[in-house]
């Protein structure tokens, strides 16, 4: 036993060993699971001699949640969706830059410049962005799939069959935009209408289920299931009967970007890395791994064809999808009320 | 004396245990046939291949995953290691050491992490870390482990010491025997069939865990779980089935190194009935 | 050795008269520094403000407790009346976990006894046997037995070739596949402990016990399941205990059309509800619960061993 505890600590010191830094020091990284390629991390490395950890979370909640535990000052960067930056401006957990700082910052595509979540871009640059809505098995349903009726008040065939995302934000947003309503709307008889309306779907639907949002789709379980556009692209990849939809009423716009952390321990590299990610060459491959657009001038250009050619990618013209709202805390209660009761 | 063969014997029992063994091993089948799959899906079928196998080893993430499965393994065996120890003294404690203070709550205590959703665990004990400002690394997941493998490997442990007349040891003591040697040379025999189920448990719930790791946890260090979690999210791809099945193969050989050890161990050495 | 009576309840089993609290010392310390704390730490929580989106505001508030126990209505302004939503996920949870226990009870034993009466060197060969799936990891053991018994899965198209059923099973979504995935994620919690002690039982029990003409089966029922009992209580609670707080199984397999205690609590601190006091609150509820049941079993145990 006595060797086994030998060993441990020998591994203990080697793995503390393996971070310590080269002479350029290191980058911090908190990010999503998968989602960015190692070739780019490696490239990065390469190119500036930093020293690169990641380390990963699985919703933008989660990250919150362990950032506010203490791991606040560990890391340089993080990727939160655009609600969730301005979140963490508001709780005073990034740090600013001046745009003078980024060589590249004009690279950023103007629609993206003034974002509502972060104005003038003082914390955050783009990583990508894309819609969240739903797919729907043609070879089963031979209709009109652009509403978002297929999923609320759904045709006797794709009843039962239907996978919505376990996904309180997307979820509401979506039912709002079918019910015209506003979203994160104070009007009680709006909030009574979205709690009976989604009561009533939620007789028609199968599961709820984020992780598997893809291969129920795939795997035919599910006829309709909502899913990001990204990971459509690729069930559409696995079964090409399978068609996104852009509803008339809307669907869920979003964009994760890189925030620069307070109390960062390498600033200066934490720029480096954004400045990085803002080349069109480095953004468009994200943009090929991920299948996601990066908001990045020139970058769209350099990808894969099969991602600019993508009908997930490229909705219709005269129809954006809308941000989901960060709504005060006074309707996100009730909010948390007419989830918990969905799924009681 | 013929008749014990009969009585070790309940018909439907052997029946039973192969059925589980079936449960158990079925989706394994699915994680093999699918980690040779020639497509990056787990879905359709594509034909034979072992590009994933090439993948894992030579990929581009193939350090990463080599490092997770070496901090898994470590983690798993020296928490299974120290919470099988701390564990045999508790049991020790509760069953042999007549009435002290504190044993009414300790059995609750023990529980414990059990009890407290890992959720909870995972962000209170991230909270307690940085309060004290314990650096988050390898160590912090090793101590965290620890402490949630004692219950899996005090409850096997607990329930055969409650099995083991203690007049082995009274005889032992009688016979002059120190209370450690009797302790080492008569207990501890007697009850390692426990202490290798409670050690196996925690091995396994270590091996396992995801909530806890990924909160105590510091930049860089990744175990299995931690490793391939996230990927799920894109839908498996066989990369994942085929380390599953690496793991397998590797697990395999302990086990047939430790039968053909207990092979020769059991020339020398008796084992009471 | 084989004819001391070694299946009866130790007496005064006091061989380490006065050794009890430095044995106890490791997992005192252990438990008491890394668990204890944090949970008090969590037991403070669940008294205190909410900070909206994740974290507590330092001000002293029943608001949690009070959200679990009265519902206010839809937009909180109506007179307080019992609040059955949180109690009934809770109760939900309870049922599932219980019957998960069960299934593995009624399999896990008599693979645990066929195990412990194999031959010596074989007994070691068979647990590994049983220990082996949980090498994978539960994530990807879950999504394997997703694939196995979805609608046009391989049991499906099994059981449709053997014609034993005209139309594929649905099986996913349901209550059974939750059973399933429960049972799966936690059998051996129940074969190891049941095991260790099934190993140590003394045969000339039942012999004594078919001397005076009891069937197979009263014998079991009698004589064997009594002297096992600590190995099937352990296992019960680490299969129980476990199962209460289990949302991957229920998540994939079940569909998650309805939260489950571990789901619940769950959401309070990595979803939108970012609640932290009231997912402590909700923790320390469970914890308590279980907390008395475990306390009273203690209890009884310890009477019976003074005896």
């Amino acid at each position: 036993m006595r060797k086994i505890l030998l060993s441990s600590l020998v591994a203990t010191s080697l793995s503390l060993g393996a971070s310590t830094a080269s002479a350029e020091g290191n980058l911090s990284i908190y990010h999503w699971f998968d989602y960015i390629p190692q070739e780019l991390l490696d490239k990065f490395s390469e190119e500036t001699g930093v020293t690169v950890t990641m380390d990963t979370y699985d919703s933008n909640e989660a990250m919150l949640a362990s950032l506010k535990a203490g791991k606040l000052g560990s890391y340089d960067v993080a990727v939160p969706g655009d609600y969730m930056v301005q979140v963490m401006v508001n709780e005073g957990l990034l740090d600013t830059f001046e745009s003078s700082e980024l060589s590249n910052f004009d690279n950023i595509e103007a629609q993206w410049m003034d974002v509502s979540f972060d104005p003038g871009r003082q914390s955050s640059i783009p990583y990508q962005y894309g819609t969240t809505g739903f797919m729907v098995d043609t070879a089963a349903y031979d209709g009109d799939i652009n509403s978002l009726s297929l999923v609320f008040d759904p045709p006797e065939e794709l009843s039962g069959q239907i996978n919505v995302l376990d996904s309180q934000g997307e979820l509401l947003a979506l039912a709002s935009m079918y019910l015209d309503i506003p979203q994160c709307t104070t009007d009680r008889d709006q909030l009574k209408q979205l709690n009976s309306m989604l009561k009533e779907a939620k007789t028609h639907w199968a599961s709820f289920g984020s992780d598997t949002a893809k291969e129920v789709l795939v795997s035919g379980e599910a006829k309709v299931g909502m899913i990001y556009n990204g990971f459509g692209l690729r069930a559409r990849d696995e079964r090409a009967s399978l068609q996104y939809a852009f509803p008339k009423e809307g669907y869920v716009l979003w964009m994760d970007n890189v925030v620069l952390l307070k109390d960062a321990p390498n600033r200066e590299n934490a720029l480096k890395f954004m400045d990085f990610l803002l080349e069109p060459e480095n953004a468009a491959a994200i943009t090929d791994f991920a299948n996601y657009i990066a908001g990045v001038e020139g970058a769209m250009a350099l990808a894969s064809d099969a991602v600019k050619q993508a009908p997930e990618l490229n909705p219709p013209a005269g129809q954006p999808g809308q941000f989901i709202e960060t709504c005060e805390q006074s309707v996100q209660e009730i909010y948390d009320r007419i989830w918990v009761e969905l799924k009681k | 004396m013929d008749k014990r063969f009969d009585l070790r014997h309940f018909p439907g029992f052997r029946s039973v245990t192969f059925f589980c063994l079936f449960l158990l091993y079925a989706p394994l089948v699915i994680v093999m046939i699918y980690s040779f799959n020639d497509s990056p899906s787990i879905t359709n079928w594509d034909g034979l291949s072992l590009r994933w196998y090439i993948d894992v080893f030579y990929g581009v993430e193939a350090p990463k995953y080599k490092a997770a499965a070496f901090n898994s393994l470590t983690i798993a065996v020296c928490a299974a290691v120290a919470s099988t120890t701390i564990a045999v003294a508790a049991a020790t404690a509760m069953h042999r050491a007549g009435s002290f203070r504190g044993r009414s709550i300790s059995f609750g205590l023990i529980n414990l992490p059990l009890m407290v959703p890992e959720i909870v665990t995972a962000v209170a004990t991230l909270i307690f870390f940085s309060a004290v400002g314990f650096k988050t690394g390898y160590l912090s997941i090793l101590i965290a482990h620890i402490v949630f493998c004692i219950p899996f490997a005090y409850l096997p442990i607990a329930a055969r010491i409650q099995a083991v007349d203690s007049q082995y040891e009274q005889a032992a003591l009688d016979l002059y025997a120190s209370r450690f040697e009797a302790f080492r040379l008569v207990l501890l025999p007697l009850i390692l069939p426990g202490i290798f189920s409670g050690f196996l448990l925690a091995f396994i719930i270590s091996l396992d865990d995801f909530i806890i790791t990924n909160f105590v946890k510091g930049a860089g260090v990744e175990t299995l779980p931690t490793a391939i979690f996230g990927a799920v999210k894109l839908g498996i791809k066989p990369n994942l089935m085929a380390i599953s099945t690496l793991l397998l193969l590797v697990s395999i050989l302990f086990v047939t190194l430790s039968y053909l050890v207990g092979k020769t161990g059991e020339k020398y050495h008796a084992r009471p009935k | 050795m084989a004819a001391g009576p070694s299946n009866a309840p130790p007496s005064k089993s006091s061989v380490y008269h006065g050794l009890g609290t430095r044995l106890m010392l490791p997992s005192w310390i252990v438990i008491g520094i890394f668990l204890v704390i944090p949970v008090g730490i969590m037991f403070v929580y669940s008294f205190l403000t909410k900070e909206f989106r994740g974290g507590v505001i330092w001000e002293f508030s029943l608001a949690s407790y009070d959200q679990f126990f009265l519902y206010r209505g839809l937009f909180g302004d109506e007179p307080p009346t019992i609040e059955w939503t949180y109690l009934s996920i809770f109760w939900r949870s309870i049922w599932q976990a219980a019957l998960a226990t069960f299934l593995c009870l009624v399999i896990g034993f008599p693979t645990a006894w066929f195990i412990a009466t194999r031959a010596g060197r074989q007994r070691s060969f068979w647990l590994f046997l049983v220990t082996i799936p949980y090498w994978v990891n539960l994530l990807i053991r879950t999504i394997s037995m997703k694939f196995l018994i979805r609608e046009s899965g391989p049991l499906n198209e099994f059981l449709l070739m053997l014609g034993v059923i005209s139309e594929p099973l649905q099986i996913l979504n349901t209550h059974l596949a939750v059973q399933l995935g429960l049972f799966y994620s936690y059998l051996p919690f129940m074969v190891l402990p049941i095991y260790a002690s099934v190993e140590r039982y003394n045969y000339a029990l039942s012999e004594a016990a078919a001397d005076l003409y009891a069937t197979r089966w009263s014998t079991l029922r009698y004589v064997i399941l009594p002297t096992v009992k600590p190995g099937i209580i352990a296992g019960c609670i680490l299969v129980f205990v476990p199962s209460l707080g289990a949302f991957l199984a229920p998540d994939l397999l079940g569909g998650a059309k309805t939260f489950m205690i571990g789901s619940l609590i769950e959401e309070q601190f990595k979803g939108s509800a970012g609640n932290w006091p009231f997912g402590a609150a909700a923790s320390m509820i469970l914890l308590s619960m279980v907390l008395v049941v475990l306390t009273f079993y203690a209890r009884a145990q310890t009477k019976a061993e003074a005896r």
